[in-house]
């Protein structure tokens, strides 16, 4: 005696879905509250030195003051818009750089031992030598925002350029393409993806270049704020600038992935 | 004159090890409004000689001339099939189609008319804003076909342009490029390993042996078989009778290589 209607297979199979993705969901968010609870709890009970490790209330409090004060915005912006010009740029040459070797063989040929040193080589060593030669400013910072990403782009969409199936450059051909036809209607096209891609690993790798270069030379910006407050043993500062990044750069991931559903819409 | 002159023919490719000669002294001509296939084992250099006479590959030794002229690379009037669509998947079909036109910076009004006229007749005009994914392989072996067809060209290479298809697709689709190729007056050259297509629907077959590739033998296709849409064609007695001589020329090319 089963008075219940038999359900449809669709409709519980989605509500199967919606279930699992529910308890992801609050998996995610005890996970948040038990760490920041946590936290919270051993720094007023002192379980760790609250000098050191600061506490959630004691961040969101200083991030408030600051907000109000108007102070974090110029930071803010500082920083930003370094990594975002390093961020853009990096990517630009990066792909420029590509170009001209995927146009000219020989020069890829020539370059490879080059581009694998400076690859393999960890950019930010080379921030002293950029500060001396661009100076103390903006300029080394942004450099070092281009600089970390450029090799890794320039490898990457190379590699994709490469990996186009020659016969859609065969069908530019046979119509009489020129060699910057096959670029500008496959090649390039059919490397969006790539690109992308390179996009979303350059927001990260920017973001280093950034801090980096901010913890060498600036006066203002998050790096700065962090490099700061290690001096003056202000942990609370630290810990609040690191929030702001995280946040910060997930916000740019998202953009770029806004920008990735757009442009690769159709492809494959 | 010919309207399509091959002279001499001859590929040799280099390896650090090797020169290995693909293809040997091919010389034949093809008549305008012709339908010829290249018939051969894989291996044949049956597909070089077709990138050679397209001008996307310049031959060893010899020359192509189509209307006495020199083809040494890719020309206007040769228009050039692969075999997958090979459409931009970033591009819609409307785009895919007129990038021939694009490319030759022919997009005038009476072109882009023609084009879509072409898409009319393969009855394909409802997918213009598409793009390619959404279209089945057959459909869009069809809308390549309008865009090789898009240029106005005179003389089209067909290189296997229904191997990727199920079989029932290439049924079909070989009868609407064999009428579309007919009712246009186009030369065309048909590149194919499959006997029957070969016969269905061509004028002649040049048969290619193998190491190096070489001209081997050419069968005229008789009146009535020619005179039939490849489907029909099919269903011919001369079709078996035709079979037969060609599948046991092949069986020879074959004995030959063993040996």
């Amino acid at each position: 005696m089963n008075k219940m209607t038999p359900t449809d297979p669709l409709a519980s199979y989605v509500q199967q879905l919606r279930k699992k993705t529910i308890y992801v969901r609050i998996t995610q968010v005890i996970i948040f509250l038990l760490f920041f609870g946590l936290w919270q709890l051993s720094s007023t009970e002192r379980w760790i030195d609250p000098l050191l490790f600061s506490s959630p209330a004691k961040i969101v409090t200083l991030l408030y003051d600051k907000m109000i004060d108007g102070s974090l915005f110029s930071h803010i912006g500082m920083t930003l818009s370094e990594t975002a010009i390093g961020f853009v740029l990096g990517t630009l040459f990066g792909t420029l750089l590509a170009t001209l070797i995927w146009w000219f063989p020989f020069l890829a040929r020539v370059l490879d031992p080059y581009l694998v040193i400076l690859n393999a080589m960890p950019k930010v060593a080379v921030g002293p030598i950029l500060i001396v030669a661009l100076g103390p400013n903006i300029t080394s910072i942004i450099a070092m925002g281009i600089l970390i990403s450029i090799i890794i782009t320039t490898l990457v969409i190379h590699t994709a350029f490469q990996g186009v199936d020659e016969n859609y450059v065969k069908v530019i051909r046979s119509f009489g393409g020129s060699k910057y036809q096959c670029f500008k209607e496959v090649i390039l096209p059919a490397c969006f993806p790539a690109i992308i891609s390179s996009l979303k690993v350059n927001v990260g790798l920017s973001w280093v270049g950034v801090i980096v270069g901010e913890f060498l030379v600036s006066k203002e910006g998050l790096g700065y704020l962090i490099i700061y407050g290690f001096q003056v043993f202000n942990f609370t500062l630290v810990l609040m600038s690191l929030l702001v990044i995280a946040i910060l750069a997930t916000i740019m991931y998202k953009i770029v992935e806004v920008l990735e559903k757009k442009l690769i819409r159709h492809h494959h | 004159m010919a309207f399509l002159q091959l002279k001499d023919i001859g590929q040799t490719y280099y390896s650090k090890q090797a020169a290995t000669t693909a293809l040997e002294d091919i010389t034949f001509s093809v008549a305008e409004g012709e339908f010829i296939s290249f018939l051969g084992p894989s291996g044949c250099g049956k597909s070089t000689l077709l990138s050679i006479i397209a001008g996307l590959l310049s031959p060893t030794t010899g020359t192509v001339t189509l209307r006495g002229q020199h083809i040494t690379k890719p020309h206007p009037k040769i228009g050039y099939m692969l075999q997958q669509d090979y459409l931009f998947p970033w591009k819609t079909i409307q785009e895919n189609i007129m990038t021939g036109l694009k490319l030759q910076h022919q997009l005038t009004p009476e072109r882009i008319e023609y084009t879509l006229a072409l898409m009319k007749e393969i009855g394909l005009s409802d997918t213009l804003s598409l793009y390619p994914k959404a279209l089945s392989g057959g459909m869009r072996q069809r809308v390549a076909l309008v865009r090789t067809l898009a240029t106005n060209p005179k003389l089209l290479l067909l290189d296997e342009p229904f191997s990727a298809l199920d079989y029932q697709t290439k049924l079909k689709l070989e009868d609407l490029v064999s009428s579309t190729l007919k009712e246009h007056g186009k030369t065309a050259i048909l590149v194919t390993h499959d006997i029957g297509e070969a016969i269905a629907m061509s004028d002649r077959i040049i048969l290619f042996s193998t190491k190096p590739g070489r001209l081997f033998r050419s069968f005229s296709v008789t009146e009535t078989l020619r005179r039939r849409l490849p489907f029909e064609a099919r269903q011919h007695e001369d079709y078996s009778m035709m079979f037969q001589e060609i599948w046991e020329e092949l069986e020879q090319i074959e004995q030959n290589d063993a040996d």
